[in-house]
Order: C-alpha cells, then structure tokens, then sequence
C-alpha cells in the first residue's frame, strides 16, 4: 500500500506540472484553453522530432525548447488569443477547441498514430531503494524534485515579484491596472509564455517517462483540470497538493484494475466538487 | 428592427430596417410561410414511397447532428451555459432506448422519447455537481462527468460492457418497414425539436432567459428565478441531446461507449453552431446543412478534413463573431425564425 | 491665474449606449483644487473618466500641458501626469495594502512621492501595509486609493467621490491630507456629493446638470440658491 501511496504521489507530481500552467492561465486572465493537453503533447513531439536529428539527451532537448516554448506561448496569446477574452467565456473556449483539433490532427499527420517516447537513458531505467524493498525510479523522482521546484518558483513568482504584482492586479481588475499604466494585453502574453514553458517541460518528461500519441491532449487537460480543482483555485501549492491527491487516487485504482485509475480520479474530483466546492486548499481574498 | 437576440449593441444598428426573408413581419405573409412549412413536411413524410431508402439514412444521421446542435445551442447560446460534455446525454439516451429495446421489450420507436426522458431525469442530479462550476471550469467538468458515463457504461456488461452491442429489438422487422418508421421518427423529432426551441423562446420564459444572459444579477433583482430557469435550460437540452442519442442509434442499430460518448459530437456541435451563429435560431440548422456538405465532399481526406474543420472555427470565431449565417443576416438582412418581439411598431 | 493645465471643450462622450455629455467647457489652472458637484447621473464620473481614459473622446477635444490626449489608453495618460482615484476606491483584493502602493507606482514617474513619504502621510497605513486591502475600514481604503495614485507622482489628481460612504470626521481627515498633497503644486479636481465640504476646499467649482454644465464659478463667491438652482435644474 506504501508503494502504491508513493507511486502516486510521483505520478501526481507529473500531473502538477500539466496542472500549473492551467492554472496560471486561468487565475491570471479566465482563459480555459481546451488546447491545454494538446499542447503538452506538441512539446512532447517537438523533442521527438528534434531527438531524431540531434543526439542529445532528452532533458537536455528539453532545456532548449523552453525558451521556443515560451516564445511561442507568448505569440500565441498577443496575436491569437487575446482577441477572444472578454466578458463572454465562449469565444476563447472555441478558438481553443478549434486549436486542439488542429494539434492533433496536424500531429497525425506528421507522425501518425503510434505511440511515441523519449529514450531517457540510464535515466529512464534507474532505480532507487527506499527501505523496506521499495524502488523509486530516478526518473520520477527528478520529476517530482522539478515539480516542486517550478511550484515554489511560480508561488514566489508570483508573492514576491513586480511581475506577481501585475498579474494579480490585472486579474482582481484589468481596468483600473491599466488605469495604472500596466499593458494587459503584454501581461497577458507574458503569463500564457510561462505557461507553455512549463507546458513544454511537461510535455518532454511525460514523454521520457511514457508514451505520447497525438489523441492524448484531452486526457492530459482533465487530469490538469481535476488537479487544479481538487486542490482549489487560486493557490499553485493548492493545485500541486490536488495533483498529487489525483494521481494517488488514480494509482490505487489501477492497483485493483488497470480499466479503474482514471475512472477513480474522476469519481474523486467529482466527489470533491460536490462536497467542497472551492477546492481543499483554496487562497480566499 | 429590434434585436433582443443580440448581446453586442453594434448589432441592432447595422441590421438594416425590414428587409428579411421567410417568415416576414406582416400577417398575411407570415400565414403564407406556415402553409409552406406545412407542404414542405408533409412532401417530406411523403419521402418512404418515392425515394431511396440511402436518402432516408441521410437524413437521419443528419437529423440527429441538427438536434444535437440545435440543443447545443440552445445551452450556450440562449443559456449561456458553454459545455463540452452534452455527450453525456447523448449517450444515455442511446443507452436508455437500447436498454428498453433488449432488456424490457418496449419498441424502440417508443423507447426513442422514453429515452430522452430518462436522461431528462438524470439530468436534475448531474446539474447539482456541474453547477458548481462557472464559465470555463463549467465546460471541462461537463466533460469530466460525460467521461465518468463512458466509463462506467464500458464497465456494464449488461449492455456490452466496452466493445457494446446490437439493438436486437428490431429483428424480425423487414428493412424498408424499418428504415421508413426511423425516417418518420427522425422527421418528428427534428420538427418537434424546432418548433419546442422556437416557442420556447418566443415565450415569457424565452425572454426571461435572454435577460439572465445579458445579466444574472440584473435578472435576478427583476424577480426571475434564474437558478430554476438555468435548470430548465439544462433538463430540456439534455432531453434533446438524448433524443439526438436515441435516434442515431435507432438508426445505427449498433451501440458502444466509445461512439455514444464521444467528445466528437460536441465538437461537430460548436462547429456546426459557430458556422450558423450561436444565439440564433436557425444558426444550427444552417450550420448542419454545410457540415453535412463539407462532410459529404471532405470527409475522405481525414485528418486534413478535420484540420480544416479547427482552422475554420477559429477564423470563424475571430472574424465573423456572429458565425456565417449571422453575417450575413447582419449584412443582407435576413432571417428565418424571428424570434424577437418588437418593441413599439 | 497660473496657466491651464487641463482643458476641454465641447467635450461630448457616451457612456454604454447613451450619451453622457452634451459639451462640457472646463478649464483646471495649474496648482488649483477645483470641484464638480452635481446630482447622481450628471455625467461627473464620465467625465473625470473621459480625461483619464477610461472613456473614449475624440483627440482634439481634451487638452492636458499643450497636448490633446482624448482617447488615449490610460496608461499613457498616467505617464503624463494625469491620473485618478476611481469611484469605489477599486482596490486590488489580491494584494496588500503595500502592494496596492507599489501598483500606483508601476508607470514609474519620477517625483517626491514614495512609499516613506505616503507612510508619513497616512501613517495608519504602515500598520497595516501587509494586510489585504480590502480588509481595512472605509477611509482607510480611500487613503490607500488616494495613496495609489499619488504613487505615479502625477500633475493632475483626478479625486472621483472619495467621501462617498464615509463618516463625516473620516471625510475630514482625508481632506485635512489634501494641503499636503497640493503642497508642491499638484493640481486637484475633485468631484464631491456634499456640496459643503465642495465648497471649503475648493477654489472654483462646477456644477454639472444632466451631462451640462450648469453653474461655474469661485467657490467662496457662488451663493445657496445658484448652487441649488443650478444643482437641480429649476
């Protein structure tokens, strides 16, 4: 039971990572991108298709999408997305949508079908004792201390800088931030260029540590979805305990069935939502 | 002419004085477009004896995509509730007719209206969880719970569990008898489904509903009861996806999880909707016909169909906000179903 | 008379579908107090919002220090030195008092007012700079919004209704702070619902009517019955 406890809770902390990025969007300008997961799943392939040409090691492929990746989150929002947000939440959600289903099929098309994956090497394969005849793979364990460390960095990020500052105010009232010279629609790209940072981290673990195929997105964005709700919104440690708290759930229901895990984690969330409405850990203002 | 309809002021300006087609505004004319609407569904009921039974397939699989969105619709358009899990009642209603059909030998033909009932049903506890969700959050719990449906219906193994099964009740009826009685259960469905949508908004209730989309919390200080009415909205676009449900696998003859809850018909529903305009009417009906056209003349192409289909919801959205067919409503002034009440003349 | 710092003329706006102003002719000479009185709906906070931005005018119709500024984003207009302390104080409920500060501080203009100095000001507020603003009492909030815009260290503080909700010896205390803040020159319009306290601290005033301006004159100089007259529109 402890091992399914801790393979859960390096499970959840993936999903911390897909979870962040949604929740930034969201808390900082109401935007639900359907695209979410989808986008995970193209950084996953953009490290695909670069490890076919270069022979470096996933993370390191990883470390250099991170700046396309922000680069591109950035762009996305200025020129794309920043002319549906607005008092009507459905302009944004179709635009979204429409984006999903043109990253999966453009996947399709580029890649096909099949399962791909990230060779990790060593990495990969590694494992470490943790008493009691317990092996923790290095692997998930890398993923967990980077989760952590990326939730800690959004959390002060966001309390302690200038930049936090302005993301909050533009969120509590974009008018009267503007009335103080911000430019929401800059701050705006520059949290969705964040997101996509840590979207393409995500997406490039999820890859080396299982396998990606086009149709994945949707997936990927309810889990992120349910972690940030679990774990109430307005809070990044919130929504890094509800991810958790999700892929735990997820891990002791595959432990009775493999057909169960992600029919638990939704049972789970749903029950969350009816009992406590705004999450375990919700930042009130 | 005065557009309730409309949430963006700059509509009600452009839309020039009087012109419209189909169903204008003096008495006369508008008697006149009944009677045609009459002589139109009574040459299609005529459709079994003179034309081929593929037509009749067609347009039952269409008829089915056009309630669907027109449901859709009528959610997010008029209730301003988003969702991308209406695929949920979709699938109960299929589930619920077949479940009747094999396991408690009552005709499909009727099972078809029970199921959407039931899903109405269902849809009373479903809406306390999702109504704890706004906006977007609102959206993807949607989805989460219709996931929640596949799952545990792929875990029935009374109904097939994961691969499905067959609607068996229908054996021992011939082909024709059987694909005409669909065709005229379809053809029912899709004029009652219209004309429910139409007089339901034409009603007190109609308007009280375009106010709580404008403003809840202006619409509540009037009086209206917009938790109950919002309710409403939600039961009766289940009962209408579910009768969408039950009629495709009518049709279909063959059920599975995977099919009934798929994410997909929510999908073809906004692009259908964003294609005709969301928030009007004939929106939906205008949107199914080009999807059907585009599905008709692309679908072969697969992912690149499907590609195109994204790329155009997007443009569509961020060019023409009020989706084709309200463009060109805006642009030329016309209009099928008028909806709105004028005010004074 | 020291020079116009901010003028109008003709100004009309609409404010949603209606229209507000029907041609506002006023004039803010540089280190005045001046005051806009008027009934609910007179078209006062459109006003003062159509200066700031908020509400779009055509260029020419607005002019701050020899330039037309109608219709600029407010964010360009506070970099000039003209900014506002909305109606309803808008605090920023995710942040702190401080940290609602520093947000009035973002368009980084120079000038004297700093953090230090608002706490010397308002020295209530640097107890309670690490609690969210919204907890504080009323007039503790109009200080931190008054305090905000003194931030962008401006020219013009624009001053929409900041008694409004307020116990007479709050309103008080905020307007005993005004000589402070006029101390090195900063012009002020304020648009006020008492009429009393209008008259005190200003020395000219405005009374608008139904998006007109009914009445302008020196404040000392106008009498009951012009205000009244002009107030409601007999």
């Amino acid at each position: 039971m402890v091992e399914t406890l801790l393979q859960g809770v390096l499970l959840g902390s993936l999903y911390a990572l897909f979870a962040l990025g949604l929740s930034l969007m969201f808390g900082v300008m109401r935007l639900t991108n359907v695209a979410h997961g989808d986008l995970v799943v193209l950084g996953a392939f953009a490290a695909i298709a670069i490890a076919t040409v270069l022979p470096w090691h996933p993370l390191a492929i990883g470390a250099a999408l991170l700046v396309p990746g922000f680069g591109f989150g950035y762009a996305l929002q200025r020129y794309l997305l920043n002319g549906t947000l607005g008092k009507d939440p459905l302009p944004s959600m179709v635009v979204t949508f429409g984006l999903s289903i043109v990253i999966q099929n453009a996947l399709l098309q580029l890649f096909s079908a099949d399962p791909r994956s990230l060779d990790a090497g060593a990495l990969g394969i590694d494992s470490v004792q943790i008493g009691a005849g317990i092996a923790l793979g290095t692997l998930p364990l890398l993923i967990l201390i980077i989760s952590l460390a990326c939730t800690a960095a959004l959390q002060l990020l966001f309390d302690r800088t200038a930049l936090g500052r302005a993301f909050r105010a533009v969120s509590d009232d974009r008018e009267i931030a503007e009335l103080m010279g911000l430019d929401a629609s800059k701050i705006y790209a520059l949290a969705t260029a964040i997101a996509c940072a840590l979207i393409t981290l995500a997406g490039v673990l999820q890859g080396m540590r299982t396998t990606v195929s086009p149709s994945d997105g949707p997936l990927l964005l309810l889990f992120a979805f349910e972690a940030v709700i679990i774990g109430g919104m307005g809070s990044f440690w919130g929504t890094f305990v509800g991810a958790l708290i999700l892929g735990v759930v997820q891990q002791i229901g595959f432990h009775f069935d493999p057909g169960w895990g992600i029919w638990f984690g939704h049972l789970v969330f749903l029950a969350v939502l009816v009992v406590r409405p705004r999450g375990l850990f919700p930042r009130t203002h | 002419m005065n557009t309730i309809l409309s949430l963006r002021p700059e509509h009600s300006a452009a839309i020039p004085p009087s012109v419209s087609i189909g169903a204008p505004a003096n008495p006369a004319a508008r008697h006149m477009a009944w009677v045609a609407t009459g002589g139109a569904i009574a040459l299609a009921a005529s459709l079994p004896w003179w034309g081929e039974s593929s037509w009749m397939r067609e347009f039952v699989e269409i008829a089915c995509y056009l309630i669907f969105a027109m449901m859709w619709n009528l959610l997010a358009g008029y209730g301003g509730m988003v969702s991308i899990g209406q695929q949920a009642f979709f699938g109960i209603g299929g589930y619920a007719m077949l479940a009747l059909g094999n396991l408690a030998g009552v005709n499909p033909f009727i099972a078809v209206p029970l199921g959407a009932i039931a899903a109405g049903v269902i849809a009373v506890p479903v809406s306390w969880v999702a109504f704890r969700l706004q906006g977007g959050y609102f959206a993807i719990g949607t989805w989460v719970i219709a996931e929640v449906f596949r799952l545990s219906f792929a875990n029935l193994s009374v109904v097939g569990g994961g691969s499905g099964t067959s609607l068996t009740a229908l054996r021992g009826i011939s082909k024709a008898t059987r694909e005409g009685i669909t065709y005229w259960t379809a053809l029912a469905c899709v004029v009652a489904s219209i004309a429910l949508v139409y007089l339901f908004l034409r009603s007190k209730r109609g308007l009280a509903l375009l106010a709580i989309r404008d403003s809840e919390v202006a619409a509540e200080s009037q009086g209206i009861d917009v938790r109950g009415m919002k309710l409403a909205v939600y039961v009766v676009a289940a009962i209408g996806a579910a009768l969408a449900g039950a009629l495709y696998f009518l049709g279909n003859l063959r059920i599975s999880p995977d099919a009934a809850f798929s994410v997909n018909w929510t999908a073809f529903a906004i692009f259908m909707v964003v294609i005709g305009g969301i928030g009007r009417i004939e929106g939906p009906i205008v949107g199914a016909i080009m999807f059907w056209t585009l599905n008709k003349l692309f679908s072969d192409y697969g992912t690149w169909y499907l590609l195109g289909l994204g790329l155009m919801a997007i443009i569509v959205t961020i060019f023409f906000k009020q989706g084709l067919w309200g463009w060109a409503q805006q642009r030329y002034g016309w209009t099928l179903f008028p909806t709105q009440r004028r005010l004074g003349k | 008379m020291s020079a116009v710092l901010v003028q109008t003329h003709g100004l009309v706006a609409r404010y949603g579908d209606a229209q507000a102003l029907f041609g506002i002719d006023f004039e803010l000479h540089a280190g005045e107090l001046v005051a806009i009185i008027g009934a609910n709906g007179a078209g006062k906070s459109t006003f003062l919002k159509a200066l700031t931005g908020l509400v779009g005018v055509p260029r020419q119709t607005v002019r701050y220090a020899d330039e037309n500024i109608g219709g600029l984003r407010p964010g360009e207009i506070v970099r000039r030195g003209l900014t506002m302390v909305p109606e309803g104080r808008r605090l920023f409920p995710s942040l702190s008092v401080e940290e609602n500060l520093l947000m009035g501080g973002f368009a980084q203009r120079p000038g004297p007012w700093s953090l230090v100095r608002l706490y010397a000001l308002f020295p209530i507020l640097k107890d309670k700079r690490r609690l969210p603003a919204t907890q504080l009492s009323g007039g503790q909030q109009q200080m931190v919004a008054i305090g905000r815009a003194l931030m962008s260290n401006p020219q013009v503080l624009l001053c929409d209704e900041i008694s409004l909700g307020l116990a007479p010896i709050v309103i008080k205390e905020i307007y005993d702070a005004m000589p402070a803040i006029t101390a090195e020159g900063m012009s002020v319009v304020i648009v006020e619902q008492d009429v009393s306290v209008a008259q005190r601290v200003s020395q000219r005033l405005y009374c608008f009517q139904e998006g007109r301006v009914a009445l302008a004159g020196d404040s000392k100089a106008l009498t009951r019955e012009q205000i009244s007259a002009a107030y409601f529109g007999d």
